[in-house]
């Protein structure tokens, strides 16, 4: 005993629960994640799950990290292995001298004699508790919830606590799924003596942390930010951002007098119709949006186009998944950043976001409706599965710190004044204040003069169909200015030095915490990186300058064809030989480790 | 912006026909579109509407040009092919008092715009949804439609193999409240469906069979004017009574007449030409419609109607005052409330 406690490994590990889809494991691994955060320990959690509801395999991952970390590792220290079909692939990729917890119906294949394997009798545990049989399969989880707290060292009260959130009170489920994990933390205090290293303590690094995911939060953002109408088709892995919407709306904005939320909500029969929809609202004056993946994307660019080119205001989330075509449905990617940037036919320029945590998802879920409205104009927010849908550790949601910004739209009272002031010269696309953005009137306003026409046809700045080659011409490029005026608008990029960096990486979104953790790594070894995240485009002056103060700049993202790297090398052609294209995509999130041997390799 | 002047005579907003007008037509001389516009006029004029208490809407073709041709003074918008409705029905929550017009076409409508359409339908948006239904792709220059009749000879595309859809058919069989058939050359009808379609409570589907004379224009066909008039059989004697109106029904015998009391007291007056028929039984208007087919009759008026149904606004409870006159404070949660939702993110 005494050799193991000198290799003890504290608050570092990951654990990944081999489990079969539908079968409610979700609950036991979310129980599980919610107690160690509620220890004080930094934890993350990823679910790698197929597309199908019931019978497939599943895998979710928690990393237990006291420095921090929540990226994802590509090796497991434990496994829970609870799916007979799949229990020889996850021995594969359990580290030397790692753990395997095992529901003892199992048969396991040989080898793997330096893991330690625990069995655990999840039948005879769930057949002992008095619990409906349609319910057995759901409940048997908890086992390894019971036996797993009693080996690491996870007090069961944390347990308790977070099942008493899971089920939001309620007493009989929690009770239920409760004693399943008592009796089985009985059962292994009684029947194993733990011979791993692996063990949790508490610690006070999660006080100023909340869990959410990027959906979620997304949507709440959202909702502070006044949304007042979204459309949506349901698409993995984009939902939950609607559903949180539709679950969140009437708690956060129930209007005083009709007692109300005031927000809308439609679910439409397609993404055509849900952009169609959400920029008729937006156009209407509703601070509006949608959200999607991939494909719904394909569907909404014709719209898109047209909000582009007649300036309107509207906000879509694209939570990225594989593409092209249906591809990997529930795994991650960043692969739709050049095909928004150069979305619709013809000249088109499209603000988008990047949120790098579930926090800024919150901040950019109302800032993205300001500047929609500001730039009039869409605003892309590009998350992705591994944002959106997996729980992560991230700073509390902050309160919005400007007021709301509803842009230069003008009322009756307001189009009176423009008139009077200009002897009656007043066009929704007219360039009065020089910085490109027009001033528009919405349906409603009952003045009489404050009607247009609204079209995807050449326009004057009178909104006045026109053929005329100067207009277009004229009309395109004051468009085209606006997108200059938004830059002091939007995020800047973060940036991070290490004193004498030569070389730099830059990434974007969901990567950060595997190209945070991967610097850390890089310093050990003594290769000293400036690190820049893109927060928005088009790009601040501050990316050119980071380019051209770095002999290499590494462009970390997860597509195939280093999609941001195009983007940078076609805005700052002068710079592209400092840009290496570092990229990479099987549909699961980056390691740091992947990126560590990028960089070393290039590097040094 | 025109103003109403004291020589023009004006109706009881106080507006002259100049304020319901629009751009000049761009349209071929002749088009029906062109007639259909000049009843919307008339429409909203005898109606005493206010020009800023109505958004036009429109796809892509001849027909979703119109909307310049008449309420200059309405917000419109026209939007990509076929997805028109949605374009409405966003808009539309907007500001509840603001009642929609669309204007579409056979292409836009029965193609590309199918599925739309359909399912603006079925959640009874309350809109004019009115379709210029030409049998033929004219903007383009003369192609086959959906709604062009089988056997239909064109000079460059040969001979029409398929079937027409019949869009009054398609709206009900998904639950329209309000379905009505008109022509480009009944002015008198059609102006009164219009009013009517305008004030129906729901949404309203008026098929307009509207002849384009440039590539459509052959008397064999119920497209055309003189087609539609020689096959047209009228439903019944159309005329819409606005609320707070005596309806008075001298100038029809009696048991001939039926009243349709609309949402806000208005009244569609029916003189009976098919005595049987009976505008709210949804399956005696598929079954007339069915006969018409069989007939090779233009059958026109007022084909089916139920003003008791819940619109959109109804399910979605909509307040009375409008979405987009919310004060930001009221868009925006408290302050504190960050606080409790942070304690919920676990």
């Amino acid at each position: 005993m005494s050799t193991q406690k000198a290799q003890k490994i504290v608050n570092d590990f990951v654990i990944t629960f081999s489990t079969i889809n539908g079968s409610g494991s979700a609950t036991a691994n979310n129980t599980l994640l919610r107690a160690l955060f509620k220890m004080g320990i930094p934890v993350s959690g990823k679910n790698i799950f197929p597309s199908n509801i019931q019978g497939l395999p599943t895998w979710y991952s928690i990393r237990v990290s006291k420095q921090g970390y929540t990226a994802r590792l590509a090796m497991d220290d434990i496994v829970v292995a609870m799916n007979p079909v799949t229990v020889a692939r996850e021995l594969k990729y359990i580290l030397p001298n790692g753990v395997l917890f095992y529901a003892d119906h199992i048969q396991l294949p040989e080898g793997r004699s330096d893991v330690t394997k625990y069995p655990m009798p999840v039948q005879a545990i769930v057949k002992e508790a008095a619990v409906p049989s349609e319910l057995r399969d759901y409940i048997s989880n908890m086992v390894y919830v019971g036996v797993l707290s009693h080996i690491l060292g996870i007090s069961l009260e944390d347990i308790r606590g977070s099942l008493e959130f899971h089920f939001k009170g309620k007493q009989k489920p929690i009770q239920s799924n409760f004693s399943i994990v008592e009796k089985a933390a009985k059962w292994a205090e009684q029947n194993l003596t733990k011979r791993d290293p692996y063990t949790v303590s508490p610690l006070h690094k999660t006080a100023d942390c909340i869990m959410s995911d990027g959906n979620v939060a997304g949507a709440l953002g959202s909702l502070y930010g006044g949304l007042q109408f979204t459309a949506w088709y349901p698409i993995t892995p984009a939902s939950s951002l609607s559903e949180s919407i539709i679950e969140w709306a009437p708690v956060l904005r129930k209007d005083p007098k009709t007692g109300k939320s005031n927000v809308v909500v439609v679910q439409s029969e397609d993404e055509l119709a849900a952009i169609g929809m959400a920029i008729g609202a937006g156009w209407a004056g509703l601070r509006s949006m949608t959200s999607t993946s991939g494909p719904g994307l394909s569907l909404m660019t014709e719209y898109l186009g047209l909000a582009y080119y007649s300036e309107v205001p509207v906000v879509i989330w694209d939570v990225q998944r594989v593409g092209p075509s249906t591809g990997l449905p529930t795994r991650t990617a960043q692969g739709d950043i050049t095909s928004t940037y150069f979305m619709s036919h013809g000249d088109t320029q499209f603000v988008m976001l990047f949120p790098g945590s579930v926090n800024e998802c919150f901040q950019f879920g109302w800032q993205a409706l300001d500047i929609a409205e500001r730039l009039q104009t869409p605003v892309m927010v590009m998350i992705d599965l591994d944002l959106g849908m997996n729980q992560w550790m991230t700073k509390k949601f902050e309160y919005p710190t400007t007021p709301m910004d509803r842009g230069k739209i003008l009322w009756e009272e307001g189009l009176q004044k423009m008139l009077d002031k200009r002897d009656g010269d007043w066009g929704r696309y007219l360039d009065i204040d020089g910085d490109g953005i027009a001033y528009r009137t919405v349906p409603g306003n009952q003045h009489p003069q404050s009607a247009y026409f609204n079209r995807g046809t050449g326009h004057n700045e009178y909104a006045k169909y026109s053929e005329e080659p100067e207009v277009w011409e004229r009309v395109m490029n004051r468009i085209a200015k606006k997108f200059e005026t938004v830059k002091k608008y939007l995020p800047k990029s973060s940036i991070s030095h290490m004193q004498d960096a030569r070389n730099g990486i830059i990434a974007y979104g969901s990567t950060d915490p595997a190209v945070e953790e991967a610097r850390d790594r890089l310093k050990k070894q003594g290769i000293l990186t400036d690190y820049l995240r893109i927060r928005s485009v088009p790009f601040g002056k501050e990316v050119e300058k980071f380019i051209s103060d770095h002999k290499k700049c590494f462009v970390v993202e997860m597509n195939r064809d280093g999609q941001m790297k195009q983007l940078l090398c076609a805005n700052y052609p002068d710079h592209a030989n400092h840009l290496v294209k570092t990229c990479h995509l099987d549909g699961l999130p980056l390691t740091a480790q992947w990126i560590y041997d990028q960089v070393s390799f290039e590097g040094k | 912006m025109v103003q109403p002047t004291t020589d023009q005579k004006t109706n009881k907003a106080g507006l002259s026909r100049m304020d319901y007008k629009g751009t000049p037509s761009t349209l071929c001389l002749g088009c029906g579109h062109n007639a259909v516009a000049a009843q919307i006029v008339s429409a909203c004029y005898e109606m005493d509407l206010i020009p800023e208490k109505v958004m036009k809407f429109s796809g892509i073709g001849c027909s979703s040009k119109s909307p310049t041709y008449f309420l200059n003074r309405s917000f419109s918008f026209n939007g990509v092919h076929g997805r028109m409705p949605s374009l409405a029905l966003g808009a539309s929550f907007a500001d509840v008092t603001v009642k929609s017009i669309g204007i579409s076409g056979d292409g836009d409508t029965a193609s590309i715009g199918f599925g739309q359409f359909k399912h603006l339908v079925r959640r009874n948006l309350s809109m004019m949804y009115l379709v210029e239904n030409n049998g033929i792709y004219a903007l383009t220059k003369g192609q086959f439609s959906a709604t062009s009749e089988q056997h239909l000879a064109l000079r460059r595309q040969g001979i029409n193999p398929f079937t027409p859809i019949d869009i009054c058919m398609e709206a009900l069989v998904s639950n329209a409240t309000f379905v009505a058939r008109s022509f480009a050359g009944d002015p008198k009808q059609l102006k009164e469906l219009i009013k009517a379609a305008f004030k129906h409570k729901g949404i309203a589907v008026l098929d307009v069979i509207s002849p384009c004379v440039t590539f459509h224009n052959q008397e064999s066909s119920i497209h055309s004017y003189v087609g539609g008039k020689e096959h047209e059989v009228a439903l019944q004697e159309i005329s819409f009574v606005p609320a707070r109106e005596e309806i008075t029904v001298e100038d029809f015998e009696e048991g001939d007449t039926r009243e349709i009391v609309m949402f806000d007291g208005s009244a569609i007056v029916l003189k009976k030409l098919d005595k049987d028929y009976d505008p709210t039984d949804r399956w005696q208007a598929m079954h007339k419609l069915e006969e018409a087919q069989k007939k090779g009759w233009l059958l026109t008026g007022l084909l089916f109607v139920d003003e008791h149904s819940p619109d959109l606004f109804d399910v979605y409870q909509m307040p009375a005052t409008p979405l987009n006159r919310t004060p930001n404070e009221e868009l925006r949660p408290s302050r504190d409330s960050i606080d409790e939702i942070n304690k919920m993110m676990f």
